[in-house]
């Protein structure tokens, strides 16, 4: 018996989210009394993968033999790691990637899934329990597993990394077989660029800033912090900002550390998107915005009036800490 | 060309949701139930894909006749015909094995959904159908091209996009900007009363996953104001009392 868990790596990194999985991992091996086991696929240096030992993995499995990413090869290679380390449970990142692998991988051991997990999983016997994202953020839902493998995708930003120090040991793993069909013709990654699912500070905002012509206001504000930036869904209709950046019902969610609104009115669909951000802040020059309603913090103000301001007083806390 | 487009029939996405019976149910009443929006993108790119007679689209979706109206709407839109499995969803396995079953009689070149549904959110049925057909699938599409046999997609990764080739036929779950959203016209809407949609009954499956409550969120506490002028005061609470900078 053991826990498997799948560490998704960029470009040969593993960033924040990876460690987030494996510390989740690690405490359902801890509750189910039995070893954690990570799986890596693609080339990751050697002391990253050991690294994976400060977050509770006792073995690290590579598979070094894929260079390009196709759900269906990976699904097999988890699968097969699965079965060879009589996982009971398999653990992996909800990413954009994780979306179109853990399905394939439930479907290949017949097992239960559980995709957008926001917490621990209950344990009851057999069965685990585990409280995931319904209703695009409007409502959570306990999904019971009942099959004997049970599979969990993990929200980003929704368990904090924990450390663990266990000495993992690097194993060679070559699976029996996974043949890619999908050939990956190009990579494009904006570097500066922080990815929104991920970010833990995010700046977005909506038509009150008026035109795309105002935006270097809250991309300053997003680099003084360090922040993504994120729009509303007009805006984004609008062909101001790209569809990436669109957050909400039919968009990203996001459940960021910090969630700057500005000149968003924030309507039912919006909100859905945003309403497991730890703090929010909504600036509205109209006091009646529904925003405020869901706001931590709010300032009622011209978007181009407070925004210089605020970025500044960013950078001035930021220079004396 | 044959497409088969994946549809689900969701709460409108300005519905305040509710449960009843202990948390345990979604509460229906006077809910407006609508194409999934990213379903009804895929849609709009089969369509385009298949414009000026080269190919059909079919449209399918897992659901008791409740969900015909959302079905039509897809028709009305431009889908030639539509088939409806003859079941309530149990669980994203139970729909993905009802497609996969229906689609293992046909040749589709693609099979097309949205990224995921707006109620349930697990993105989970269209990797599943193409592991059950045993078939490539790329998810999170933004753009998708296709020349009868070889298809181009971009798809979306963090922080950026990945450029993909993969050969018919495949599945594909499909994201704004993949298309432009199609508004139906009066012809598509008196069509689609006469377009075909077959009633099939649902094929055996287990169930692998069960929905045992709901909750709705913790409310938030009240919203503290500040002054326009106190910026510097906003950063400090930041700081000091939500911790998050």
């Amino acid at each position: 018996m053991s826990v498997l868990v799948y560490v998704e790596n960029t470009e040969g990194q593993f960033k924040k989210s990876a460690f987030e999985v494996v510390s989740y991992a690690k405490t359902i091996a801890d509750q189910l009394n039995t070893n954690l086991v990570a799986l890596s696929i693609g080339q990751v240096a050697n002391e990253q993968l050991t690294n994976l030992g400060g977050y509770g993995a006792q073995k690290v499995l590579n598979c070094n033999g894929i260079q390009t990413f196709d759900s269906q090869a990976y699904a097999a290679v988890i699968a097969e790691a699965a079965t060879k380390e009589k996982a009971e449970v398999v653990v992996m990142a909800n990413s954009f990637s994780g979306k179109g692998l853990s399905p394939r991988v439930a479907v290949k051991l017949k097992a239960g899934l559980a995709s957008g997990a926001v917490d621990l999983p209950q344990i009851n016997g057999g069965q685990l329990s585990v409280k995931k994202t319904a209703y695009s953020g409007k409502a959570f839902a306990m999904l019971a597993l009942n099959t004997q493998v049970k599979v969990i995708a993990l929200n980003p930003n929704a368990f904090q990394v924990k450390e663990n120090s266990t000495s993992a040991t690097v194993e060679s793993f070559q699976p029996s077989s996974a043949t890619s069909r999908i050939k990956v013709k190009e990579v494009v990654r904006a570097s500066d660029k922080i990815s929104l699912p991920e970010a833990e500070l995010v700046v977005s905002a909506g038509r009150g800033m008026k035109g795309p012509e105002n935006w270097h206001l809250i991309e300053d504000l997003a680099q003084a912090l360090g922040a993504a930036t994120a729009c509303s869904k007009p805006v984004s209709d609008a062909g101001w900002r790209p569809h990436e950046e669109h957050v909400g019902q039919t968009g990203i969610a996001v459940s960021p550390n910090l969630y700057i609104a500005v000149g968003i009115s924030g309507a039912i669909q919006h909100l859905a998107g945003v309403s497991s951000s730890k703090t929010i802040v909504a600036i509205n020059k109209d006091p009646e915005a529904p925003f405020f309603k869901v706001a931590d913090y709010g300032i009622v103000g011209d978007a181009m009036e407070v925004l210089p301001k605020l970025t500044e007083a960013v950078k001035a806390y930021k220079a004396q800490s | 060309m044959k497409i088969l487009v994946c549809i689900s029939n969701v709460p409108d996405t300005t519905t305040k949701i509710t449960f009843t019976n202990d948390n345990t149910e979604f509460n229906a009443a006077g809910v407006q139930f609508i194409l999934n929006p990213y379903d009804e993108i895929a849609l709009s790119r089969a369509i385009d894909l298949c414009e000026g007679g080269k190919g059909t689209v079919t449209v399918i979706n897992v659901g008791d006749s409740s969900t015909e109206p959302t079905i039509r709407k897809a028709l009305a839109i431009g889908a030639d015909d539509a088939v409806r499995i003859n079941a309530v969803p149990q669980d994203a396995y139970f729909v993905a094995y009802q497609i996969a079953e229906y689609a293992k009689t046909q040749q589709f070149d693609l099979i097309l959904t949205g990224r995921e549904s707006i109620d349930h959110n697990g993105a989970q049925v269209p990797a599943m159908i193409a592991e059950l057909l045993d078939i490539p699938s790329v998810s999170i599409v933004k753009k998708l091209d296709f020349d009868g046999k070889t298809a181009t997609l971009s798809r979306e990764i963090e922080g950026g996009k990945e450029v993909v080739e993969v050969d018919a036929p495949f599945v594909a779950s499909c994201a704004e900007g993949v298309a432009e959203w199609k508004i139906p016209n009066m012809r598509g809407i008196m069509s689609a009363r006469t377009k075909p949609l077959q009633v099939i009954e649902a094929a055996a499956t287990e169930q692998l996953s069960k929905i045992n409550q709901y909750q709705t969120p913790a409310p938030r506490s009240a919203v503290k104001m500040i002054d326009a002028d106190d910026v510097k005061g906003l950063v400090g609470l930041l700081h000091s009392e939500a911790k998050v900078i």
